[in-house]
């Protein structure tokens, strides 16, 4: 592809000085980042401080204003979702983001279909495609829901979907997975099992996931992101992380205001 | 000159009626997120029930009753029908009223029959509402009403005398919508009852959960357009003709209208109501062709090319295509529609 | 609805249910062999493969289109143009292969206008496509060379050489070749919903956002089905144009195209072969309905009304529903609550139809007298008694129509809760 003496990107993720404003407002004010392949990031912060935005950025959906994506060391600027998911990044939602009338096998194998180079054809029948067959099962059992095979996806108990929400991210073999907070809404002894579940998924790749519970993220995370006012405020081990005065400051300061104005 | 001027006022006046209807449209597409595909039937049913009215009371009773009528029927097809579809998302929304254009289409033609009636303006519209005239050596003069013979006619062979009135009805009716828009904007911007439609547009749980009755706001807004269209259909059935097919005549044009100015943009479907009005009243005049053109630029065409019906099609006959070719042209161009904000 | 039950046949049965439908395809026209029957029957065919092209739209793509007569309609005017270039010696290709012709007719105009109208998805799109029939419809009025003015363009179908005897003269004829062509086109568009652009064609419909995020461009899986439609589409008004031997303006306008939709949508969209169902009314309707009572129209508006409300999925769901039932053997605890519900429905409908017959014939049959006929009764559309029977009938009906309804609400939820539990237990062992 190019000569052999330019070097390897060795970042999977990198982010340049992002911005992006809508309308007036500035969300995300010049994030700098750079993710080494096979890292596990927790990025936590307070509502509101632009997280799910960043994702967004990051994923496509929106653009930026100003700075870089890069993804192994290609420019993401402007492309499209899915121009972006088949250079080899893949998210989840926070609100769940599957097909409903489609069956869970159904679910998982849409996943799976570009990344094995199907496209858009029409003269083949799914039933024939065995190697697309075969690593949907295996997705199906890597979520824990090949019990399920041909419920509905609506018909799915939540906990069930969050986890088809996952296995629908992870299907295409991206490299970097993006899990926007994979546990949001879940019960404590689900959100146990749920963890093992993305630990079991994301072997080998670069992750990148929002949370709100500091147990999950200090558990998981190789390296934490606090982002606070669309700022990166530290990007750190969990430990030093925690040490830090101005993340204590600024995020628990704020957390505490939260949970003043919750009335504890 | 006064051809340019009376053209001018005819289009501004018909895009002002096609504004009439697609802003009933907008409100409640921005409101309910409805498309109303019934909103030309109501529009018919304002033409019908005002003729009804009119016949028993006179026409200005029946400009005020008619549209209450047509609202209050389409708060009962909210209640009643819509809001049983709202669960089943945006399509069966559509379908409902598209099924609901065939029930009026068939009861009006069941009450009323299927030939055209003769809706009479009053005698306050009848007649032009000023008249033009261009005389040659005098230039242009106004006249407010009609004009008498004598002064539309010249003894002298040399002098030519024009005059161009324009119907009472139509200034009428730019009059009715322009009252109608700015009440409208009125309503929604400084009143109550205004700001909690405007915020049940983007939060209706949230407004519902302050203590307002949602339900009752969007089948206050549903009613509301439907009697707009009601309105537009009394002062459209009296102007022009009052049969079964007006719905589907000016049905498709106003969805473009919607279209073209941006989905949910009031300010969008004024400007191109008006463009639309403008451009079809404009082209109807023109019976300039593709072979005039080439003629006047001095092209010389062969006779196979000449008799081409292509090249022979003159500006009027393919008037009624213009607004769906600027339909096509916008969404290729510009897709989100001249003032849209939301993309779909 | 709660859920949609898909019914999955072993392969036994698959090979069973296409053998019997090719076979009924053979035999019904011995069974309905009056030449009027034929032509039914040849009709049945083509809406069938008409409203089956539509839904690939509707029901697989989530795309509401107020257009689609556009492509069945462009499709038979380039037909018989293509027949008429037979007859004039100027075409070599055998008649059989005429409707392929409107395939492609159908399939060039959308690529042609399919690549603006799905750029937008949702009621934008619907809009656009009401927009683009109007211009087509338009347009039928202004080129003459191709759309033949107000008489339209006649062809001939018996023409060329004949192919082993055929020369498409006979009704049974035109009939069997539009066995043929259905047969063909049911198949292959059944079975593009099992390829993978079918699926995702699905996976679209139900969250086209998603789909950007796994790799596919959303837009361009509408716009390849959209033109697939196109191509079957246009072979539906292919064989129209054989059958009829004439193609007016009317066939690519918007009445047309509504029709498609609302048989379609009554048929049932969220099952294959609801729309089969669809196109079987569709013909039922419009050759025989309309000949039973002038109202035809707007008792089709009402049901079409209710079908929205109460059965979104049509009739093909109806039909599941009660087979699930009878799967879980519920279906006859039920039997008593329909023949009630279906007999008091009955009375209001009856009462209901007379008064709108005697509105439709005071109306239209005026100079006829004021006596009509309904069924073995003869009403007076002037007398009060006819009036008051009426109202009289249609309110009882009402009456007893409702707590009929309310009883069976209550059983329906019931079994449901039962079908559900038995669910759960079979999902456990």
């Amino acid at each position: 592809m190019s000569a052999p003496s330019l070097p390897q990107a060795r970042f999977a993720l990198e982010l340049k000085d992002l911005r992006k404003s809508f309308g007036k407002t500035e969300i995300i004010r010049g994030i700098s980042l750079a993710v080494p392949k096979g890292e596990r990031v927790g990025i936590i912060g307070p509502n509101g401080a632009g997280k799910s935005t960043l994702f967004n950025l990051i994923s496509g959906r929106f653009e930026p204003s100003s700075g870089e994506v890069l993804l192994d060391g290609q420019r993401l600027n402007g492309k499209k979702p899915f121009e972006i998911n088949r250079l080899g990044l893949s998210r989840s939602f926070q609100v769940t983001n599957i097909f409903p009338k489609l069956s869970v096998f159904e679910n998982l194998r849409c996943g799976v279909l570009w990344s094995l180079g199907y496209k858009y054809t029409f003269f083949r029948f799914l039933a024939d495609l065995k190697d697309a067959n075969e690593r949907t099962d295996e997705l199906m059992e890597m979520v824990r829901l090949d019990k399920k095979r041909d419920i509905l996806a609506m018909n799915l108990t939540y906990a069930e979907q969050r986890a088809l929400e996952i296995g629908i991210t992870i299907a295409g073999g991206a490299g970097v997975i993006l899990l926007d907070e994979p546990t949001a809404g879940m019960s404590k002894s689900e959100t146990g099992r749920f963890i093992k579940l993305i630990k079991d998924v994301t072997v080998g790749k670069t992750l990148l996931t929002v949370e709100h519970d500091m147990g999950v993220v200090f558990g998981l995370a190789d390296k934490i992101a606090v982002v606070v006012y669309g700022e990166l405020l530290a990007y750190d081990t969990p430990e030093a992380v925690r040490a830090n005065a101005q993340v204590q400051e600024a995020y628990l300061g704020s957390a505490v205001a939260e949970l003043q104005s919750e009335g504890h | 000159m006064e051809f340019f001027i009376i053209s001018m006022l005819n289009g501004l006046s018909y895009g002002l009626l096609l504004f009439m209807l697609s802003s009933g449209l907008t409100l409640i597409f921005s409101m309910m997120g409805v498309l109303n595909f019934a909103h030309a039937s109501f529009y018919m049913l304002g033409a019908y029930i005002g003729y009804t009215i009119a016949s028993l009371l006179g026409f200005w009773p029946a400009l005020l009753i008619a549209p209450l009528v047509v609202a209050v029927l389409g708060a009962l097809f909210e209640r009643h029908f819509l809001r049983k579809v709202y669960k089943f998302g945006q399509v069966p929304e559509l379908l409902i009223t598209f099924g609901l254009t065939f029930v009026i289409l068939e009861l009006v033609q069941l009450i009323w029959g299927r030939i055209a009636l003769e809706f009479r303006p009053p005698e306050l519209l009848q007649g032009p509402a000023f008249t033009l005239i261009n005389h040659s050596l005098k230039g242009l003069s106004l006249l407010w009403g009609a004009a008498p013979a004598e002064l539309c006619s010249s003894a002298d062979a040399a002098v030519r005398v024009v005059c161009s009135p324009f119907p009472a009805t139509r200034a009428f009716m730019m009059l009715v919508a322009l009252v109608m828009l700015v009440s409208v904007w009125l309503l929604l911007i400084r009143t109550r009852i205004g700001l909690v439609i405007q915020a049940a547009l983007t939060h209706p749980e949230t407004v519902e959960a302050l203590g307002h009755n949602v339900p009752a706001v969007f089948m206050l807004v549903f009613g509301a357009g439907a009697g707009l269209a009601g309105l537009a259909g009394v002062i459209g059935g009296s102007t022009f003709l009052t049969e079964p097919s007006m719905a589907a005549a000016v049905g498709p044009v106003i969805f473009v209208v919607v279209v073209v100015g941006g989905m949910g943009s009031l300010s969008g479907a004024f400007l191109a109501s008006v463009l639309i009005g403008l451009i079809q009243t404009f082209a109807v005049a023109f019976d300039y062709s593709l072979g005039t053109l080439a003629a006047q630029l001095g092209l010389q065409l062969g006779t196979p090319a000449l008799n081409n019906s292509f090249v022979k099609l003159t500006l009027s006959q393919v008037a009624p295509l213009l607004p769906y070719l600027f339909l096509v042209l916008i969404l290729i161009f510009r897709p989100k529609g001249l003032l849209g904000t939301r993309e779909d | 609805m709660n859920s949609y039950y898909e019914f999955k046949p072993i392969n036994v049965g698959r090979w069973l249910i296409w053998s019997l439908f090719a076979l009924l395809l053979g035999v019904v026209p011995w069974l309905f062999n009056s030449s009027f029957s034929i032509t039914i029957l040849s009709q049945m065919g083509i809406a069938i493969i008409a409203c089956l092209s539509y839904n690939m739209l509707l029901g697989q793509g989530g795309m509401l289109s107020f257009g689609h007569a556009v492509y069945t309609g462009l499709g038979a005017y380039l037909a018989i143009h293509a027949l008429n270039s037979i007859t004039d010696g100027s075409l070599p290709i055998p008649v059989s292969a005429v409707p392929l012709t409107g395939g492609l007719a159908g399939m060039f105009f959308a690529i042609l206008f399919g690549y603006v109208t799905t750029r937008k998805a949702g009621t934008t799109f619907a809009m656009i496509t009401l927009g683009l029939g109007e211009l087509v419809f338009a347009m039928s009025l202004m080129i003459p060379e191709f759309f033949g003015g107000e008489g339209g363009v006649s062809g001939n179908r018996v023409t060329g050489a004949p192919f082993l005897g055929i020369t498409y003269g006979p009704p049974i004829q035109v009939y069997y070749l539009t066995a043929v062509y259905t047969f063909l086109a049911v198949a292959a568009m059944f079975a593009f919903t099992r390829t993978p652009l079918g699926r995702m064609l699905n996976a679209v419909r139900d969250n086209p956002e998603r789909v950007e995020f796994v790799g596919y461009n959303t837009q361009r899986i509408r716009y390849t089905a959209f033109v697939i439609a196109g191509f079957f589409a246009g072979i539906s008004g292919g064989l129209g144009a054989l059958n009829f031997e004439i193609v007016t303006a009317e066939v690519v306008g918007a009445a047309r195209s509504g029709v498609y939709l609302l048989f379609t949508f009554l048929g049932g969209a969220t099952f294959f072969f609801g729309p089969i169902i669809g196109a079987v009314l569709m013909v039922l309707a419009f050759v025989l309905f309309s000949e039973l009572t002038k109202a035809w129209l707007l008792y089709l508006g009402l049901i079409f009304l209710f079908m929205v409300m109460y059965a979104p999925g049509g009739v093909a769901s109806l039909i599941m529903m009660n087979l699930r039932l009878a799967m879980y053997g519920f279906l006859r605890r039920l039997w008593v609550s329909y023949l009630a519900l279906g007999l008091t429905a009955l009375v209001v409908l009856v009462g209901a139809g007379a008064m709108i017959e005697m509105v439709y014939h005071l109306q239209l049959s005026a100079s006829l007298g004021s006596e009509l006929k309904f069924f073995w009764v003869t009403l007076n559309a002037k007398g009060l008694n006819s009036w008051f029977g009426s109202a009289f009938v249609m309110l009882t009906g009402l009456g007893l129509f409702e707590v009929c309804r309310r009883q069976f609400v209550l059983d329906w939820s019931e079994i449901q809760e039962n079908i559900e539990k038995e669910i759960k237990r079979r999902e456990a062992l």
